[in-house]
């Protein structure tokens, strides 16, 4: 140890520069902290994102895809994203008389003819009327040989003709021609004819429809694209993206709403009865019992029947309703839990002692405090109202039509999941994308909002 | 304890009282007719009938008459099921929600350790990226998709095979079962997946595995002695709402792959309005959770000291 | 956790193969135990495949199980078609869908009486043999009120039936004799001349007296609360799960009968289920929604189409004050709608036949098809007339707007699309706006009996082979006349078709009916609902009816020629 020079100026009194004591960090509020650990969760942050993402597709959506989502594109029906569009000008369809065009028959055995060139309006079939005098025609998408069957029995005919108008699509279609017997047993000498159809428009129809304006000059024959379907149209040739949209409306509507409902509701229930205490709290917890006891999906679905849909109405408020009166009891139990808690703790006492007022003390403490719980109970409680709304639809007791919902666009999907994947697979992916998007967000927000882990680095 | 549970026990008959009471008004708040069929009907077929269920009573005797009735555990006759009554379609089509939802719950809970306990033990490495994206997948989309598009998987899988492999629907065998009750689990599963796994981190920083390790036990020991058998315990916990809420979600599984359970046919009398089979199934359901309950407290009770029942 | 002590001293992963597999065999295990506790406590599925050339079966699907199998009580589709196996009335529908004497050998209608020779070889499945008593309990007990038959209405057209029905005479008083076991005579209330035809409904079934009073009440309800006298016998229903009809050795025409045994081994309305169960080789028999279409070719299937005789329409509510009372705005909605559209557009399926009058195509006239006899007028869709029509009934009515109109669905796929499509054209080409109402089954039908719509999607099904089946829907006496259509013209054209017993007069009475209904936009024809369907190759005579049971399987047999 050296020795120390001490001069008398190490001994006067230090200027008061008037800092006591100094924070090296700011101070920061619950929320302000919360906030922080969020942001450093990436996958939470991700979360919000896409959150923000599906509410801005909703909401922004329609304002930019000012597409109607029930209007129905019969040119278009079921067809893929990215599909062709191309759609070639014609006369008006008039039903056919053979009588008064007469068609050069083909020099097959039986003289089946494509009479008239083959569009989406209808395929004009004709064959010899000799021979058998009832014939059965079959259509196929695939080629008979290769897949061994005829296709689509359209019809069992008298007369050597026939107008085929179902559901005629672009493409290649092969017809066959099997002669009957008296007594309706088909015959050998079935001739296959394949017939490319392309897809026509009258030009009345492209005006209806606004490919062309009312004063443009068009002739038959010329080409033109159809509207434009960016994830292609369901079974009635609506516009998916447009549903999509609306229907997200619904599904999200139900998913956010609900939950924020329900736990209010519950919010208040539970802090009244947890304040009350007593006989009063008592009382309150045991009717949430019987509340909590009733079995959810049967009773959901008994809500929907006994609050019914009027006419033209969509159906979103009775599910709503619905859910509030089955839902509220767990966040009330949660929150009265909290409460007795928080009210035995010792800042709550403190606050007191100092003279807060009742309403101080559960304004500046209780709420703040069980706010981090409340609000993971509703983001957790978001995908499980989202999937309740798809499982009503699943059994039809979703949303009444024209109201699309991503849940009953699922469920319509379903049915044509072989053949038109897009249906299914968009609502199915918007649903998943909600629902994880809620559950990592969720757990984002706990991690944030534990108490406990203030601090803990 | 036991009088804890004998208050429990009568506080669960006054649930179900008040489940009965409130399906019993809810039904008749419904508007529309269960007796109305395709054909219209004469006044006096109408009368006739209406007699037959006591629906000419006042609605207030018809109350009692029916709480009477389900007092003596008989839940009436079906309207659409004409000479069935309630008691044995319930009694036939349970026991198949039941079987369903057991083999379901096992699933999730024995799929949900394994799995967690994986992902845990390979943290970030390839087992727990494939797992936790198949429990994402398990969590997010709709049961009724995954439902469906299993089950045509299933046909894919029988006709390439060129012979029944497992059977795409149906019930009676072990082998109809297996692939419902899969579908059935597999929320749950993923839930609990997820739930083993981070407690599976959690208990790994905790005090006690710091001194095990401090005192230098081998880390297998630490794993099967303290990390698994405690980051089991959580997952324990959850199972018992899970099961009431298993049985009772079997409807998706039970429509899609044709089982016969109690399910399917309440979703059918809903659409029939079957006042006796709608009352009848959601009392014996509320009844059958109320009970669960109440036994899965008791069992809890019995297995961890520190859950005090008699509190 | 007796496996955790065990293998302590194994590495993690060990341990976690070991917990697999412990945990395999614990589900392995209870499974199998599940196994014989699932199959004593439940119905079982017998695994049986689409076709078993071997055990002479065939399998096939039901949509939902036959609510009970009380022919007197029966009203619905399935129990019609499970009753068309296992019973057998005086006359059915053969193969070629003409009327054949089942238990009766022969018969004999004239104004006022009928006449059936019952064949003595015709047995119950218990042996004994089945006589005339047997008919004339059943119609008695079908018309008794407190049966509460909702089809007893059938039986109206013998004597004294209705008033037994009413409660105003006692079941005895039936106007039905049997002179000997082996003949039954029906006295008429008043000449119908299909009254034959009317027989082929399991109403007139018979039931026996000993048998229905031994069951207590629960006549119908399982499969051994029922006595048979058809080709096959149930013999295993399982409710909700499966049923198994056999061979009835009593049955006196076997050699018509081919099959041993046909299964019905699931009950599913999943139409998608279904689907797979035929690609599963599991069912001989699946209809086909237009969405499976592409699939059901790509497969390489056998696909059969068969119009099912129930014609679907837009129904008007003809009470005063609603605006569809007025004539020009159901004239416009009928200019408007094109329903080739819908069929061909919306529908898609083949087999569905735009709806152009009220009678389907199949019903026979006085020597051709009706449809033949008397073509109905085709309306031509014209948008630029409808909107004439809607100015003309705006005016009418006293309104400057277009009214919103109240359109009644059913909660099925198929009427959703629909409705969405009449909303949606309405819209676009009459800017009238239409707001569905979508109901469960019983609610729709409260709404439609209490009048509380302007439009709804209704359908009707044929009960017996003659257009009055059909012809007297709009009678302002007919209950099932839910609009309440009202018109002394109409009644009378109905009086003619009900009384008259010369064919050519109730024929021209069906051809004017008709055209009033056009004329007068009454109802707005749809749609004859058409049904696509596959069928596995080996299965010969697989019939499908209008009238009678559909699918019949009761004469079908298996061809192993592969041909």
């Amino acid at each position: 140890m050296s020795s120390a020079k001490l001069s008398p100026a190490d001994f006067q009194p230090l200027v008061s520069n008037g800092i006591v004591q100094q924070i090296s960090r700011p101070s920061l509020s619950y929320w302000a902290d919360a906030w922080l650990r969020l942001r450093k969760n990436p996958r939470a942050m991700a979360s919000l994102g896409l959150i923000a993402f599906l509410l801005a597709f909703v909401s922004l959506g329609p304002a930019l895809w000012r597409i109607d989502p029930s209007a129905q594109d019969l040119d278009q029906i079921g067809i893929a994203p990215g599909a062709d569009r191309t759609v070639t000008l014609a006369a008006p369809f008039e039903p056919w008389n053979p009588q008064q065009q007469p068609a050069t028959l083909s020099d097959n055995s039986l003289g089946f003819t494509l009479a008239l060139p083959a569009s989406t309006q209808a395929v004009r079939l004709a064959w010899a009327a000799t021979g058998a005098t009832r014939h059965r025609l079959y259509r196929n998408v695939f080629d008979p040989e290769t897949t061994g069957s005829l296709g689509l029995p359209l019809v069992e005919r008298d007369q050597p003709w026939f107008e085929d108008r179902l559901d005629l699509q672009s493409g290649t279609y092969y017809y066959t021609l099997v002669p009957l017997t008296a007594d309706g047993v088909e015959t050998s000498g079935a001739v296959t004819l394949a017939v490319d159809v392309i897809r026509v428009i009258s030009i009345a129809q492209a005006r209806e429809r606004g490919l062309i304006t009312a004063d443009e000059n068009v002739q038959l024959g010329q080409r033109l694209k159809l509207a434009w379907h960016p994830l292609g149209t369901d079974y009635l040739g609506r516009d998916m993206l447009a549903r999509l949209m609306y229907g997200g409306q619904v599904s999200l509507f139900i998913g956010i709403f609900a939950p924020l409902a329900f736990v209010l509701l519950g919010v208040i229930y539970g802090s009244v009865s947890g304040f009350l205490g007593g006989a009063a709290d008592q009382a309150m917890m045991r009717f949430a019992d019987f509340v909590v006891a009733l079995p959810f999906l049967l009773f959901m679905i008994l809500f929907k029947v006994i609050f019914g849909i009027g006419p033209g109405e969509s159906g979103i408020w009775p599910m709503l309703v619905a859910m509030i009166i089955l839902l509220w009891p767990a966040p009330a139990r949660l929150v009265r839990g909290q409460i007795l808690q928080i009210r035995e703790e010792g800042y709550v006492s403190a606050s007191r002692l100092l003279g807060g007022t009742t309403a101080y003390v559960v304004g500046r403490h209780m709420l703040p405090n069980t706010m981090g719980v409340i609000l993971v109970t509703i983001t957790f409680q978001v995908p499980s109202a989202i999937f309740t709304e798809a499982f009503l639809s699943f059994i039809g007791m979703g949303v009444a039509p024209p109201t699309p919902s991503w849940g009953a666009m699922c469920n319509e999907g379903i049915k044509s999941m072989l053949t038109r994947p897009h249906e299914l697979m968009f609502p199915a992916l918007l649903i998943s994308i909600t629902v994880l998007a809620f559950n990592l967000l969720g757990d984002g927000l706990r991690d944030a909002l534990d108490a406990r882990m203030r601090g803990v680095e | 304890m036991l009088s804890y549970f004998g208050k429990r026990l009568l506080l669960g008959l006054v649930t179900i009282w008040f489940i009965a009471s409130a399906t019993f008004f809810g039904m008749h708040a419904v508007p529309g007719d269960p007796l109305a069929g395709d054909k219209a009907m004469t006044p006096q077929i109408r009368a006739n009938l209406e007699a037959k269920y006591g629906l000419d009573q006042p609605l207030g005797t018809q109350y009692l008459i029916y709480l009477g009735n389900i007092a003596r555990g008989d839940f009436g006759i079906s309207y659409t099921q004409e000479n069935r009554r309630v008691n044995d379609i319930i009694r036939e089509h349970f026991p198949i929600s039941a079987t369903l939802g057991i083999l379901a719950i096992v699933f999730a809970g024995l799929g949900g350790v394994l799995w967690g306990a994986l992902t845990a033990l390979y943290r970030n490495r390839w087992p727990d990226v494939v797992i936790m994206l198949a429990v994402i997948l398990g969590i997010s989309v709709p049961s009724f998709v995954v439902a469906a598009i299993s089950q045509w998987s299933l046909v894919g899988l029988n006709l390439a095979a060129g012979t029944t492999i497992l059977p795409i629907g149906g019930w009676g065998s072990v082998w109809h079962m297996l692939v419902p009750a899969l579908v059935l689990g597999l929320s749950t599963m993923a839930y609990l997946t997820r739930l083993m796994r981070s407690s599976m981190l959690e208990v790994v920083g905790t005090d006690y595995i710091r001194t095990a390790k401090a005192k230098g036990l081998p880390p297998t020991q630490i794993f099967s002695r303290h990390q698994l058998r405690n980051a089991i315990l959580p997952v324990i916990t959850v199972l018992g709402p899970a099961i009431a809420g298993i049985t009772t979600g079997g409807f998706v599984v039970e429509i899609v792959f044709a089982i016969p359970g109690l399910g399917r046919y309440f979703v059918q009398a809903i659409q029939q309005l079957d006042y006796t089979v709608i009352m009848g199934t959601t009392v014996f359901y509320g009844a059958f959770l109320v009970f669960m309950v109440i036994l899965v407290d008791l069992f809890y009770g019995l297995i961890d000291p520190r859950v005090r029942v008699d509190q | 956790m007796l496996w955790i002590t065990l293998t302590k001293r194994m590495s993690p992963n060990r341990q976690l193969a070991q917990f697999f597999l412990l945990a395999f065999a614990g589900v392995a295990l209870l499974m199998l135990t599940l196994h014989y506790a699932g199959s004593a406590l439940s119905g079982t599925t017998s695994d049986v495949s689409a076709v078993d050339e071997d055990a002479n079966s065939i399998s096939i699907i039901i949509r939902e199980e036959p609510p009970q199998l009380n022919s007197s009580r029966a009203t619905d589709s399935i129990s019609g078609m499970v009753l068309g196996h296992v019973m057998e009335g005086l006359v059915r529908m053969g193969l070629d869908d003409r009327l054949e004497g089942a238990v009766a050998e022969r018969w004999e209608v004239t104004p006022t009486q009928a006449t059936f020779w019952l064949r003595e070889n015709a047995k119950w499945s218990d042996g004994q043999p089945v006589t005339a008593a047997d008919f004339i309990f059943a119609w008695q007990t079908a018309l008794k009120p407190e049966t509460g038959s909702q089809y007893a209405f059938l039986l109206f057209t013998i004597q004294n039936a209705e008033a037994i029905n009413q409660g105003a005479l006692p079941a005895s008083e039936l106007g039905v004799t049997a002179p000997d076991p082996y003949t039954l005579v029906i006295n008429l209330a008043r000449p119908v001349p299909f009254f034959d035809k009317t027989l082929v409904f399991p109403t007139f079934l018979p039931i026996r007296e000993d048998f229905y009073n031994a069951t207590n009440g629960r006549f119908g309800a399982d499969a051994d609360q029922l006595l048979y006298n058809g080709p096959f016998q149930i013999s295993q229903w399982v409710h909700g799960s499966s049923m198994t009809f056999e061979r009835n050795p009593y049955f006196w025409n076997q050699a018509e009968i081919h099959l041993d045994t046909i299964h019905v081994p699931y009950i599913t309305s999943d139409a998608t289920a279904s689907l797979n169960f035929f690609k599963d080789d599991k069912i001989a028999i699946t209809g086909l929604q237009a969405e499976n279409l592409i699939e059901a070719m790509r497969m390489g299937w056998q696909i059969h189409q068969h119009r099912d005789g129930t014609v679907f329409y837009l129904e008007f509510n003809h009470r005063q004050g609603r605006p569809t009372d007025n004539l020009n705005l159901r004239r416009a909605l009928q200019l408007a709608l094109d329903m080739d559209e819908m069929v061909y557009k919306v529908t898609k399926l083949p087999g569905y036949e735009p709806g152009v009058s009220l009678f389907p195509g199949w019903l026979m006239g006085e020597e051709r098809l009706l449809r033949q006899e008397y073509p109905p007028q085709k309306i031509t869709p014209d948008a630029s007339l409808a909107k004439q029509h809607l100015k003309q009934a705006l005016q009418e009515l006293g309104l400057s707007e277009p009214p919103s109109l109240v359109l009644l669905a059913g909660d099925n796929p198929i009427s959703n699309v629909q409705s969405e499509w009449v909303q949606q054209t309405l819209k676009t080409k009459l800017g009238i706006s239409v707001k569905i109402d979508k109901q469960i089954f019983k609610q729709r039908l409260a709404k439609m009996t209490s009048g509380d719509f302007d439009l709804v999607l209704a359908g009707w099904g044929p009960d017996y082979n003659d257009p009055l089946t059909f012809g007297d829907l709009f009678a302002s006496w007919n209950k099932n006349n839910r609009g309440q259509y009202n018109s002394p013209e109409l009644d009378a054209l109905i009086d003619i078709a009900q009384s008259r017993l010369q064919p050519a007069a109730r024929m021209r009475a069906f051809g004017d009916i008709q055209q009033h209904l056009i004329d007068q936009a009454v109802v707005l024809p749809m749609y004859e609902r058409g049904v696509t369907y596959v069928v596995d190759p080996r299965v010969r005579q697989l019939k499908r009816r209008v009238i009678g049971p559909d699918p019949d399987l009761s004469r079908a047999y298996i061809d192993v020629s592969g041909e």
